[in-house]
């Protein structure tokens, strides 16, 4: 069993934890990510690591409440316990050799994109952050990414905070001034990572996104997280999570991510019905 | 006391097995429980009875683990059902697990002297009954044994590394079983499912393992949360491999990333492993639609089909290149899927997946096929018939035609050797690798085989270690 020992809310349905996972935290490196299981009933969710503690012995996980599974995760509180947590499983994100990197943040993603960011400050690279949220509600790991960053940007789709439009937007206009990126990372919804990387397609600068398919057991054995990269199939939880923007079939993706949309939606009637049981007890 | 059995001695010559209780195949294949009954006491005897005791003993030889089968049929016909279990104990250690998967037709029961006159013996269900009876009367409790204090690793937790967990525990080695699932027991809890092998049997073997002392970490991915170096720096003086083939092959044709492919073992763990039947009880879904083409002709595949049935698909199709005669599944499954309904579409090839235009399967395009002169595997190889494309309407497409080892440790563990295909190269007798203190055994070095082949692999390897360790340190 795994002890959630911090709770935070970050915004109105995000969240993070950190879980006490010492052998996880010792090895975890940017870009891996954790397995976990609520109850026994429950079903195996991966989540991105955001942070670890090699110290304390602990994993950082953030996660939106969209389904049943994170909405029981947020649930919890501080104290209790998980009852499965696996990992650090996937390929570390390379770093080497850069200079200048832009990263980009799409809502949750940016929860992603913050352990990239900080790694890469901490190794002397110029970091330009790009973080787009809906609203200003939405906002998350500001103070984290400006801390991690040489220059941050914040767009709200609507404008209520930052500059109103899309991460994309800035990274056209910050490419477009001369900033010559080595690299950009891309994190967040799929549909965000498609047109950023047809956008850096276009200036030929090398993009790495986060593919966060339909998950099992992370290891290799079921291929449910299959995706197509560069007209081959990758199983994305032991050849990524990490791919090359340009390489992706974006489209494919999403349609699979799409796949349970229907039995999501019964899983979480049948979870708040429950829930409506208990209450009226 | 000598008991004198004077006439019942005599052997039953009956020519046919003594049949075992099954569930009705209509209403079995809409319901996850076990499909086959078991023997009675009654039934138990008197099918021991027709054995003949031969002096020489063909059976044994076709038993991978060399069970004493004689001796134990005498032993149940006696009606003295622990000492035959004991009996049966001696070289397998998960008798009640064998004598449901194990492919009896190709193995003792096919050199069986009454087969050459109407059925084998029965052996298969005699050393199932002889374990359910044991494991029914006997209360678990802890039997830790005298430590060494020498403590080893064993990775995976399919029948190979609990079976050579097990022999080291006896043997007073401190054993930790490190797995990378959330629940021990590999195939057997994830693959095979529940109609066939009974999980809580599966749950039964491994408690038996922890009364005696054995520690199973699950969660445990080595390889990533720790290397086989770290796992030797730990403290562990040696460790066994048992990592299984859970590598899934595609067939490499257009559509296979359609919403509605499924690998076997993605199909399988959602069903078996996370209790898909019982979606929304429980929250992994699984999506199996009206019609289901199964892909392959093994044990996988028919498990596959037998699962799409019980979650109501109206049609399943088994989809198969080569005729019934080379299927490599157990006879009684395919007879079992038969019965409960499945169609088996054989010399039948799958060139494509067809989709929607949004994506989703709808059909699966096959050229049927004819025999054509054997290959190298001694299996005539089939060729295509011109003109015989057409396409079955499905809604799912579950591919079982195979499994390779997982590079995961291979790929953490360089100095490793691997042969191309993946399988660790091990000796055949110690599962010792090219690795010193490195053994290992099952389906990660034979490729995907059978549970009784990798319990023997982990046999060897267990008596392999101690003399290992017990060579270390002298
Ligand atoms: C659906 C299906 C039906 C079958 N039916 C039959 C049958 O009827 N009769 C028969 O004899 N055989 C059958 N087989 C084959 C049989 O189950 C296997 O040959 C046998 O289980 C192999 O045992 P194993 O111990 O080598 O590996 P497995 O049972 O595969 O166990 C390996 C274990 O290692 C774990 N693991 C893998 N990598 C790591 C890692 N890096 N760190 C930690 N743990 C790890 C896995 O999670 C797994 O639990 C069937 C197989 C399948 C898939
Ligand atoms: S999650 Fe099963 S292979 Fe990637």
């Amino acid at each position: 069993m795994f002890k959630i020992l911090k709770k935070e809310v970050l915004n109105t349905s995000v969240k993070l934890m950190e879980i006490e996972a010492p052998h996880i935290a010792k090895k975890a490196e940017p870009g891996q990510f954790i397995i976990l299981r609520v109850n026994e009933n429950g079903e195996r969710i991966p989540l991105t690591i955001a942070d670890y503690d090699r110290e304390k012995g602990t994993v950082t996980i953030i996660f939106q409440e969209v389904g049943k599974t994170t909405r029981l995760l947020g649930q919890l509180n501080e104290g209790d316990l998980l009852l499965d947590f696996v990992g650090p499983l996937g390929v570390a994100s390379h770093f080497e050799g850069l200079k200048k990197v832009a990263v980009i943040g799409g809502g949750l993603g940016t929860a992603i994109a913050y352990p990239q960011a900080k790694k890469l400050y901490n190794m002397g690279v110029e970091v330009d952050s790009i973080i787009g949220f809906r609203n200003k509600d939405l906002i998350i790991l500001e103070k984290e990414m400006q801390a991690a960053s040489s220059r941050l940007f914040v767009t709200t789709d609507d404008g209520s905070n930052g500059t109103k439009g899309f991460v994309t937007d800035i990274l056209k206009k910050l490419i477009e001034e001369g900033n010559n990126y080595d690299l950009v990372i891309a994190i967040g919804p799929l549909i965000m990572m498609k047109i950023v990387s047809n956008l850096t397609k276009n200036y030929g600068i090398k993009t790495v996104v986060s593919m966060n398919p339909v998950m099992i057991d992370g290891t290799g054995m079921c291929g449910g997280c299959r995706i197509t990269v560069g007209g081959r199939v990758k199983f994305a939880c032991v050849d990524g999570p990490d791919f090359d923007g340009h390489e992706v079939d974006f489209d494919e993706a999403m349609r699979r991510q799409a796949m349970y949309k229907a039995e999501e939606k019964k899983s979480e009637e049948q979870h708040e019905c429950r829930l409506g049981g208990i209450k009226n007890a | 006391m000598n008991v004198d059995w004077g006439e019942s001695r005599m052997p039953n010559m009956t020519l046919e097995k003594v049949k075992m209780p099954e569930q009705d195949p209509n209403i079995r294949n809409k319901n996850f429980l076990e499909v086959t009954l078991g023997y009675t006491e009654e039934q138990a005897i008197e099918e021991a009875k027709r054995c003949l005791n031969c002096k020489n003993k063909p059976c044994v030889q076709g038993c991978p683990v060399n069970v004493n089968i004689p001796d134990f049929i005498q032993l149940v016909s006696e009606g003295k059902f622990e000492e035959a279990y004991q009996k049966v104990k001696q070289t397998n250690s998960l008798p009640a697990i064998c004598g449901r998967v194990c492919p009896q037709e190709s193995q003792c029961e096919h050199f069986c002297v009454r087969a050459k006159k109407g059925e084998s013996v029965a052996i298969g269900r005699l050393e199932r009954y002889v374990a359910d009876k044991y494991m029914s009367d006997i209360a678990l409790k802890p039997e830790k044994q005298q430590t060494n204090n020498k403590k080893v690793a064993v990775i995976g937790s399919g029948p190979a590394g609990l079976t050579c967990a097990g022999d080291l525990a006896k043997m007073g080695y401190e054993v930790t079983v490190f797995e990378a699932f959330h629940a021990p027991g590999g195939v057997l809890m994830y693959g095979i499912p529940e109609f066939r092998l009974p999980k809580a049997l599966v749950q039964k073997e491994i408690d038996m393992l922890k009364f005696l002392g054995v520690d199973i970490k699950t969660n445990m991915v080595i390889g990533k949360v720790f290397s086989l170096d770290e796992l030797f720096q730990q403290g562990y003086e040696a460790i066994f491999v048992g990592t299984g083939a859970g590598l899934p092959s595609f067939l490499g044709i257009p559509g296979e990333n359609l919403n509605g492919v499924y690998s076997a073992n993605e199909f399988l763990t959602r069903v078996n492993l996370m209790k898909a039947y019982k979606f929304p009880d429980c929250d992994t879904p699984v999506r199996v639609g009206k019609s289901v083409a199964v892909v392959g002709g093994g044990n996988v595949a028919m498990d596959a089909a037998r699962c799409a049935k019980r979650l109501g698909a109206e049609k399943v199709y088994i989809i198969y290149r080569r005729s019934e005669t080379e299927m490599p599944a157990r006879i009684e499954e395919v007879h079992h899927a038969r019965e409960e309904g499945i169609i088996f579409k054989l010399l039948t090839n799958p060139t494509r997946i067809v989709g929607t235009e949004d994506g989703w399967v709808k059909g699966i395009e096959c050229t049927e096929m004819e025999l054509g002169e054997p290959d190298s595997s001694g299996r005539r190889r089939p060729v295509a018939k011109p003109g015989s494309e057409h396409i079955v309407d499905v809604e799912t497409v579950v591919i079982a035609i195979g499994q390779s080892p997982n590079p995961l440790i291979k790929s953490t563990t360089p100095d490793l050797e691997t042969q191309k295909w993946g399988g660790i190269i091990a000796d055949e007798e110690t599962g010792a690798t090219s690795i010193p203190g490195v053994y290992a055994g099952g389906d990660t070095v034979t490729g995907a085989a059978t549970v009784i082949l990798a319990m023997g692999a982990g046999k060897k390897a267990a008596k392999a270690i101690d003399e290992y360790i017990k060579g270390k340190s002298k």
